[in-house]
């Protein structure tokens, strides 16, 4: 077998849901607030990347689409064992929603080049859409498969993947390049060596493109190269609960949760 | 020129309808009358012309249907260069898919082809006033609901959200049946099934009863079935457990899984991340037993127990035995 290409991984980085907060005024996002991280599906695609680097070659690059201040986290994927990185950074890219997003991942992908495969977090945790992967192998007229809990096997120009069904999974055999969207939790995602971390930390620095690195006009990215617009930003309030604290003997709380469901049978 | 078309793709496996397509059809017939579009549903499958009759009740005034072996189980290529072609050939107004994997799958690679708008997983749709389709979507664990509407390309595409709208029986009479033969790449799939491995499908968003089970039964799910066979209820799990494959993804509450409709879940150790307690919106009642007394999950709960539930579950099966003889 010729040895692997480059192995790409697609990372995003989120603010942690649970910190992100609706402003009732300016009904815009306020995530200023929130904690940052990578966004967790995309950690179990890289750790799948360096596990199939491990065992068939190859180079782990991360690609990432976002402002200058994601420099850190990508860092973070080098000292994790990722070889290069890659941040598409430019204000005009500001507003993309998945059609430009995904147009300027895989032009960034293609300027990388001779790549094997594409991994990616199967959903971000902010978005949720999932619509990243499929749409950059659309733009890079290569397979994808969604949803993958595992890479089984690379051999000769085709993978061997596990991909989660309806009430099971089934293995795939997928011509290479693809793109996979990997499953969160299909992995146990290794710490960054020390030393590695300390070297990324200090001495490694992210390529940084911009959208003309990339050949694309501002037109063709943004808020002006997107198909759909937010109208309107609503929070979900949840439904009123009664909040009956039970506390007591296990027996007491026992008893009083045993009259609850006795109601509802 | 005809009335503008919605179409909706109906998923199936081995001849088997998905359910939740048929509440995308039936939502999708409610919209076309309010503004008096035209649904086709866009049945591709192995022998499955027996479906015909189906999704006319369940609002398809027409069935664009094609046959072929290699729609018998999904792979996203067979299907995409199908609808590809026949986008291109009828040009709908609108392409709807119900937000299940394979639908999912589906829309996100289409919606590049033709470089068009796709909302994803919605819980609300509709037109405006400009004919733009407009569709709530969930964002940030389910928190922020975004209003978003197609401002380019056409098809207008969505995925839709299962088990939030009803499957409900609107259509009349027999629908037209348009038949169409696949194109030759159908065969030229770079994708190929080798083997396929399917337990027992449990659809929780229609179970009336469901004993949930969190990180809190540190992956010790046995009290947590118990439970659920005393008092008739079916088993799910929070994200964690799915993770680390204590039980299948189909069991998964919340945002990226179920979101239940049940008259009652009870919610073993499970600390209320917003990605979860958002697939309990629509519970009638919802119990919960956690060691923390202060945990997130007590502002999601009707009643909150406090207390190891190695210990209190236990009880609880006893005296549920006990009152229901």
């Amino acid at each position: 077998m010729a040895e692997l290409g480059n192995i790409i991984v697609c990372l995003k980085v989120v603010p942690k849901p649970e910190e992100v907060r609706l402003d009732p005024e300016t009904k815009t996002v306020d995530r200023s607030r929130a904690t940052n991280e990578i966004n967790p599906p995309d950690k179990n695609a890289l750790e799948e990347a360096l596990r199939i680097k491990d065992k068939y070659g190859g180079r782990v690059v991360v690609v990432s689409m976002g402002p200058p201040f994601w420099e850190p986290y990508l860092k973070l994927a080098v000292a994790m064992g990722a070889d290069d990185a890659v941040l598409v950074s430019d204000r005009a890219l500001a507003g993309s929603d998945t059609l430009p997003t995904t147009l300027a991942l895989a032009k960034a992908i293609q300027k990388i080049g001779n790549y094997s495969m594409i991994l990616c977090g199967e959903e971000s945790s902010d978005g949720s859409t999932g619509q990243v992967p499929p749409g950059i192998a659309e733009w890079l007229g290569i397979p994808h498969v969604t949803f993958v809990s595992k890479i089984v096997e690379v051999k000769d120009n085709k993978a061997v993947i596990q991909r989660t069904i309806k009430g099971g999974h089934e293995v795939l055999e997928v011509e290479i390049p693809f793109v996979a969207a990997i499953e969160l939790g299909a992995n146990t995602p290794r710490f960054p060596d020390f030393r590695r971390k300390r070297w990324a930390e200090r001495e490694f620095k992210p390529k940084v493109w911009n959208i003309a690195d990339l050949g694309l006009k501002p037109e063709e990215v943004g808020f002006s190269g997107s198909a759909t617009s937010v109208v309107d930003l609503q929070e979900v309030k949840p439904p009123e609960r009664m909040k009956k604290i039970l506390t007591g003997s296990p027996e007491e709380v026992a008893e009083e949760l045993a009259k609850a469901i006795l109601e509802e049978l | 020129m005809g009335r503008e078309s919605i179409w909706v793709w109906i998923e199936q496996d081995s001849g088997e309808v998905e359910p939740s397509s048929l509440e995308v059809l039936s939502k999708a017939r409610e919209v076309a009358d309010k503004h008096n579009y035209e649904v086709s549903a866009l049945l591709m499958g192995e022998n499955v012309e027996k479906l015909v009759p189906v999704l006319g009740r369940y609002g398809a005034h027409r069935v664009v249907l094609v046959e072929h072996p290699a729609f018998k189980h999904y792979t996203y290529h067979p299907y995409y260069v199908t609808v590809s072609r026949l986008v291109e050939e009828k040009n709908p107004n609108t392409l709807l898919f119900s937000a299940t994997r394979n639908g999912r799958d589906l829309a996100g690679r289409l919606a590049v082809r033709f470089r068009t708008c796709l909302m994803a997983h919605i819980i609300s749709i509709d037109y405006d006033k400009e004919g733009r389709l407009v569709g709530g979507v969930p964002g940030f664990g389910g928190n922020i609901v975004a209003v978003v509407s197609c401002t380019k390309g056409r098809p207008q595409m969505a995925t839709v959200a299962p088990g939030v709208f009803e499957a409900v029986e609107r259509g009349g009479g027999e629908p037209v049946v348009e038949k169409y033969s696949p194109p030759a790449e159908v065969e030229k799939s770079p994708v190929r099934i080798v083997k396929r491995k399917i337990g027992e499908v449990v659809d929780l968003s229609r179970s009336e009863k469901v004993v949930i089970a969190g990180m809190g039964t540190g992956g010790n799910i046995e009290l947590a079935k118990k439970l659920c066979e005393v008092i008739g209820a079916d088993l799910g799990a929070t994200r964690p457990l799915a993770d680390i494959g204590v039980v299948p993804r189909d069991l998964q509450i919340g945002t990226t899984g179920v979101s239940l409709k049940s008259k009652l879940a009870i919610v073993l150790g499970a600390s209320g991340a917003p990605h979860f307690v958002s697939g309990l919106l629509d519970v009638k009642k919802v119990i919960s037993i956690n060691k923390d007394p202060e945990a997130p999950m007590k502002e999601y709960s009707d009643y909150y127990a406090i207390g190891d539930l190695f210990e209190i579950v236990p009880l609880l099966i006893k005296k549920l035995e006990e009152k229901k003889r």
